[in-house]
């Protein structure tokens, strides 16, 4: 069966990133140049920190995805179009690994596009009709971002005469005062920020998680932000330089805007939504707000911050995904109307929920936690005490919307209590297959909640070096 | 003058760039859209080629004739870039197929009133 296969490449990939994360914290970089050809005419693959890092999070949350997909798409997706699905899936783990990986910006690109056509490819294959729409509005303003990134690349190779990576920081160190070069910073942030969903270009974002199948709005929400916000930190970090792209062009004034208002909005939104996927498409652009917020403070804490967000709104939002696409797969709906007194049928999914609200809240013991620390504390380094308040206000919020869910779902009792012949075999348990994918990251929520070195440390490093780049 | 003829080029692609983006945004018709979303693309393969041309340069095949070859890099980016812009083109229509196929129509606000109805 076509699922066996795309499991074993998916756990397959996951033992490589494993291994390369271990030999890149040992060794230092990996470089491979592809073909034989030396950098920087050939295409270079270049492995440090920050990407063995990134490559690690899409590698985990690709297989385990791909394990919860088995029971889940059999009630979402068309029996004749299952091993469409599973084509698309791991042609987007492709394009995700390739984006990762690559020390070449056009090389980036290519590999952009083939992950972005492949989710809108996914994304269409959702039961509802308004999945085509919401896929055809991603399509446009996606490949608007990848073109305004390929507008950006050109300017770069017209000044630079080069696109490997390493090459770009060297040239274009005397260049930068030029307009050209100002110019294809604009581009390429812009571009980029339109495929991550920043504040103002998010409008795609809702839409697109909510009508999707729940194992690809799983697997799209936890790993294709993270991984252009990789691409983000390359271009700003290695490429450009905090010098020019802070101090000249002061950039991060503008995240932290977008920032704060991507926080306030997504969470404020998302408190009003009936449907929970929506909701928590809505809690997502809050948390890629987190993020860039982080990045924005370019102080090591602060980028600390915003890398190690990146593992951590991973994990939760899989697993918040994952929790949906369970209780669709027993009960047919995810109006938060539909779903009083669910938690009384399906009382393992529904912990799995809470313990993942109480992670994107920020509680202590959780992954959550850490991010939402180091945030705060890159806030106070500034003296910025305002927006440290910022920050835990923005958890208030998360609060508000976890807890409705908790309250409808948990709390309110079922239609079927009072009488108990109406309730029908469908009203039970998820099945195992989907609750030990959903388990094992609600328990990775909880063990990098407490034992945090692994990921602080990598965070820490890749922080460290980026900001090496004068 | 010489501004305005001798970077041509570059101004046509301004225009282009700019009807294509004014296509994607301004029609309601999906199809168009799609059209206006070719268009914005292509004006950035010209873009690329213009940055490619070299005064007096030939085609980089080794000849005594000539000393100055063009290279060949900016022609392959542009195909490479042609090749995912033909694909998001398939893409895009096979969605409208789709979508004409679900709703009876590809005007935007006709779609979007039949999902505000149900």
């Amino acid at each position: 069966m076509v699922w066996y296969v795309v499991l074993a490449v998916s756990w397959g990939t996951l033992l490589s990133a494993y291994q390369l994360l271990m030999q890149v914290l040992e060794q230092g970089e990996i470089i491979y140049f592809l073909g034989g050809w030396a950098a920087p005419w050939g295409i270079e693959y270049r492995l440090d920190i920050l990407n063995a890092f990134v490559l690690m999070i899409v590698a985990s949350i690709g297989a385990i995805v791909m394990t919860f997909a088995k029971r889940s798409i059999t009630k979402e997706i068309a029996r004749d179009r299952v091993y469409l699905f599973y084509t698309a899936y791991l042609l987007n783990l492709t394009g995700l690994y390739g984006v990762v990986v690559t020390g070449d910006v056009f090389n980036m690109f290519v590999f952009i596009e083939i992950s972005s056509l492949s989710s809108y490819a996914m994304i269409s294959l959702g039961r509802e009709r308004q999945a085509l729409m919401a896929a055809y509005r991603y399509l446009i303003l996606g490949t608007i971002g990848a073109t305004f990134f390929l507008i950006g690349i050109g300017f770069l190779y017209a000044m630079t005469g080069t696109l490997n990576i390493v090459d770009l920081r060297v040239r274009i160190q005397d260049l930068e005062d030029t307009r050209t070069v100002i110019t294809a910073l604009a581009f390429l942030t812009v571009g980029i920020s339109l495929k991550f969903a920043l504040f103002p270009l998010h409008a795609w974002l809702p839409n697109a998680y909510t009508y999707a199948p729940s194992v690809v709005s799983a697997f799209l929400a936890s790993t294709t932000t993270k991984v252009y916000i990789y691409v983000l930190l390359r271009i700003l970090f290695s490429i450009f330089g905090t010098t020019f792209v802070f101090d000249i062009i002061a950039l991060d004034w503008i995240f932290l805007a977008s920032a704060l208002l991507a926080i306030f909005s997504g969470s404020i939104t998302a408190i009003y939504q009936n449907n929970i996927k929506r909701m928590l498409a809505w809690s997502s652009i809050a948390q890629i707000g987190y993020m860039i917020l982080g990045i924005s403070l370019v102080s090591v804490t602060g980028l600390l911050a915003g890398i190690i967000h990146l593992f951590n709104h991973a994990i939760i939002k899989a697993a918040l995904f994952m929790c949906m696409g369970c209780i669709f797969y027993r009960f047919d709906s995810v109006q938060l109307s539909d779903l009083k007194g669910v938690g009384r049928y399906m009382p393992w999914t529904m912990a799995a929920f809470i313990i993942a609200g109480l992670s994107l809240i920020g509680i202590p013991l959780t992954v959550g936690f850490i991010s939402k620390w180091y945030l705060v504390m890159a806030a106070i380094e500034r003296d910025w005490y305002w927006l440290a308040f910022a920050v835990l206000a923005g958890s208030l919020l998360a609060i508000v919307y976890i807890w409705r869910v908790v309250e409808v779902t948990c709390i309110q009792s079922a239609p079927a209590k009072d009488h108990p012949e109406a309730r029908q075999p469908h009203m039970k348990e998820a099945p195992l297959s989907m609750l030990i994918p959903l388990w094992i990251l609600v328990i990775a929520n909880i063990y990098f909640g407490i034992n945090t070195e692994l990921t602080v440390d990598v965070a820490r490093q890749s922080a460290e070096w980026l900001l090496g780049f004068k | 003058m010489d501004y305005i003829l001798g970077q041509y080029n570059y101004w046509v692609v301004i225009v282009l760039m700019m009807i294509g983006f004014y296509i994607v945004i301004a029609h309601g018709n999906l199809v168009k859209k799609l059209i206006g979303l070719n268009i914005f693309q292509v004006s950035v393969f010209i873009l690329f080629i213009s940055l490619g041309y070299l005064k007096g340069g030939t085609a980089p095949i080794y000849s005594e004739a000539y000393t100055a070859y063009a290279s060949p890099l900016p022609h392959v980016l542009i195909l490479t870039a042609i090749v995912v812009g033909i694909s998001t083109t398939a893409l895009g229509l096979a969605i409208v197929v789709r979508i004409h196929k679900s709703y009876g129509s590809i005007e935007e606000d006709k779609i979007h009133m039949m999902d505000q109805d149900s």
